[in-house]
């Protein structure tokens, strides 16, 4: 406890942009001597892909080479970096918070995805880690309207991202490609990437259009059978697929171009987290949580229940398709058995772990979900006794999830931190 | 003439499958509904319960039929591996209940789904572990006779099936209606706050609730064994979703209504392949529980509760 408060006392004065810089400085040593000098001196086979947790798990003798890798490359070079660049990053960020908050911001995230992209760029695993996992924060994020702010038990996710996947993959497929289920390309390929956000948003809107099923019920109802309906749904979308042979039926459907690089799922991640908080700080997110709390009460103080349970469900509902569509983009495959009752658990295990009613909850579930699910993988099949076991102590420890009815502050987390210690 | 007998025939036999079918949709759906009727939780464990009761059933059957087979009457051994598999696995339930459900009393109901979801996916992955990925056969406990009656084919393991189910839940109906305990459930359910203060604890019933569920659901097991040999570690996602499906059609904490909807569900199912190409079944058959639901949401036996749930 002590040497947790003494650290914290050392890099309370630490802004956002002096850690990133010691990111950087982490990831600019990785990318130039991680592999000839530090890897090879400490004898292991090749550059640790996430913190070693791999080669730790598959030889356990590798243990003290591994630890001394993290050590090196990032835990020193990080903490050392991000105090001693204090002197210039403190007036810096105190530059960028007289700038409005926007252009801040999107200096602070140009940078973020600088850091990111160079320590994805060392192999080709962490850049489909990478981009697996901001899916899945746009996924999480999507169901938490519905599941947190808005009180639903909605466990018609994966339909609606098979909605999106299916709807962008087919536009995309016969626009832009020349295949075999749909044809020559009606347009020119080069226009693909320009017009693929356009594919998506219309797999958003035909996954919107579709959670029309599951919230008009909701009217009626909510809680158990509300979770039945949404349930059928899921099944109704998935069996419909597979007895749809034009887009492939089970055998599922491939050849997605690859129109989504790590800067452009990075940009909808972003772009996700911002319209969506955003929406939840608006009078309509509130309406969403004053119903959720209580119906009745709500209707009475002019709260319009039905809009407001149709907005949940169709604005989330549109996030979830924009993630399928990119899901499909990034493997190049999609069948109907990835929309089924294994990828529910596996969203519902994200939002409930990361936090309910909470933006960065969902960020912390997506990610660390995510990161657990692929640095336990040597374990194989055990690693499906460790997650679910985590999950059931979150559960009975923080039954809300580890980060529940938080927000972010944009403008507290950028800002300079030399201020708070004149004052005090 | 000929042809309206053909379709008599062409009904009474799905009707004798979808009876065999829905039997287990039934039997499994009520260890839902009751557990949800004192605890107002769904236990989303219960059908991997329904699966490793079916794994212990397999193994009871195998033993017995091993060191038994030559002296003691088939019957006989049916009868001891129904009884002691039913005492196995109403421990895997008191375990679920009182591992998983009992930290997670005053909880949201979405973390205890949550923790119940998980609590499933720990026992498909501990058989896995267990018994690896090859596919076990489940013994036959009695001799498949064929019958033919006019016309109609049905076998005595079928006949067997659709009685034992029909007995199974009579005697559940006594032991809720006329025993001490069965009443004690009947109040949980009436109020599961002011009972407790009358001296029935919630700690007893509930293990009681589940452990009853888990002995219904290793039954249908072995049922399940006979009539679907082959086991997979994944059987009861598929059977339990269903089964969930069917008690809530039911209304939640209705065991008359989940045994029902159960019956309902396996004659949606019978019929919808045999009409339909089979790849249509789910399709048809979730579409009308939606319809259902939609029209009727508290289900066929469900009582008005407010919607305002422990949410």
């Amino acid at each position: 406890m002590e040497i947790a408060r003494k650290f914290k006392n050392t890099f309370s004065n630490v802004p956002m942009l002096g850690w990133l810089l010691g990111v950087l400085a982490a990831v600019l040593i990785e990318y130039y001597w991680g592999y000839d000098y530090i890897s090879y001196y400490l004898g292991l086979p090749k550059i640790p892909v996430l913190f070693g947790t791999l080669i730790m798990l598959k030889d356990p003798m590798m243990i003290p080479g591994v630890i001394g890798y993290d050590l090196i490359v990032y835990v020193i070079p990080i903490l050392l970096i991000a105090k001693a660049s204090n002197f210039f990053t403190n007036p810096v960020a105190a530059i960028l918070e007289k700038t409005p908050l926007w252009l801040s911001a999107i200096i602070h995230l140009i940078f973020f995805y600088g850091v990111l992209h160079l320590w994805a760029g060392i192999n080709d695993y962490r850049v489909l880690v990478v981009k697996l996992t901001m899916i899945s924060i746009i996924l999480t994020i999507s169901i938490n309207v519905i599941n947190g702010y808005q009180g639903e038990f909605s466990c018609s996710h994966p339909g609606f991202m098979a909605i999106g996947a299916y709807i962008s993959s087919i536009i995309t497929l016969y626009f832009f490609v020349n295949d075999k289920t749909f044809g020559a390309a009606v347009l020119s390929p080069d226009l693909g990437p320009w017009l693929f956000p356009f594919a998506l948003i219309a797999g958003g809107i035909g996954a919107s259009l579709g959670s029309l099923l599951v919230a008009v019920p909701s009217f009626r109802t909510r809680g158990d059978y509300l979770a039945i309906i949404s349930l059928a749904f899921m099944f109704i979308i998935k069996s419909a697929i597979e007895n749809l042979n034009v887009i492939g039926g089970a055998r599922g459907m491939g050849g997605q171009p690859d129109y989504a690089p790590l800067p452009i799922i990075f940009i909808w991640t972003m772009l996700c987290i911002w319209v969506v908080h955003n929406f939840v700080t608006s009078i309509m997110g509130k309406a969403l949580n004053a119903v959720r709390d209580d119906e009745a009460a709500s209707e009475s103080m002019t709260v319009k229940t039905r809009k407001t349970k149709m907005t949940a469900f169709m604005f989330g509902a549109f996030w979830a398709g924009i993630a399928g569509g990119l899901f499909a983009h990034v493997l190049a495959y999609i069948n109907p058995g990835m929309f089924s009752i294994n990828r529910l658990a596996e969203i519902l295990a994200m939002v409930y772990f990361g936090g309910l009613n909470s933006i960065i909850g969902s960020i912390v579930g997506a990610v660390s979900i995510n990161v657990l699910g692929e640095a336990l993988r040597p374990l194989e099949l055990f690693k499906w006794i460790i997650i679910p076991l985590i999950l059931i102590l979150v559960m009975i420890f923080r039954p809300y999830g580890l980060i529940s009815f938080k927000e972010i502050n944009a403008k507290k987390l950028l800002r300079a931190k030399h201020k708070r210690e004149q004052g005090a | 003439m000929e042809s309206l007998i053909e379709l008599g025939q062409f009904i009474l036999q799905n009707l004798i499958n979808a009876l065999q079918r829905g039997s287990f949709y039934a039997v499994i759906s009520i260890g839902y509904s009751m557990v949800y009727g004192v605890l107002m939780l769904f236990n989303f464990a219960h059908g991997d319960i329904f699966m490793v009761a079916t794994y212990i059933g397999f193994g009871i059957a195998t033993l017995f039929l091993a060191l038994f087979a030559g002296f003691l009457p088939g019957p006989l051994i049916f009868l001891a591996t129904v009884v002691i598999t039913m005492f196995l696995a109403s421990w895997v339930g008191v375990f679920v209940e009182v591992a998983g459900y009992r930290p997670l009393r005053s909880a949201p109901r979405a973390s205890a789904a949550i923790t119940g979801l998980m609590i499933g996916i720990i026992f498909e992955t501990g058989i896995l572990i267990l018994l690896g990925a090859k596919r076990l056969s489940f013994p036959p406990l009695m001799e498949s006779i064929s019958y033919n009656v006019g016309g109609i084919y049905f076998t005595n393991v079928k006949v067997m099936i659709i009685v034992i189910s029909l007995l199974l839940m009579l005697a559940l109906h006594t032991f809720i209606q006329k025993t001490k305990w069965g009443m004690a459930m009947r109040a949980m359910s009436y109020d599961f706050l002011a009972v407790p203060l009358m001296g029935v604890s919630i700690n007893i019933i509930a293990p009681l609730t589940f452990a009853v569920g888990a002995g219904l659901a290793a039954v249908a097991g072995i049922l399940y064994g006979q009539a679907y040999p082959i086991l997979d570690p994944y059987m009861g996602v598929i059977i339990g979703w269903k089964a969930f499906v069917a008690a809530i059609l039911g209304g939640r904490g209705s065991i008359k209504g989940a045994a029902l909807a159960g019956y309902l569900i396996g004659f949606i199912e019978i019929f919808v392949a045999t009409i339909f190409p089979s790849t249509l079944r789910d399709l048809i058959a979730y579409s009308i529980i939606l319809l259902i639901l939609t029209f009727r949401p508290r289900g066929f036996f469900g009582m008005e509760h407010s919607t305002k749930l422990r949410l």
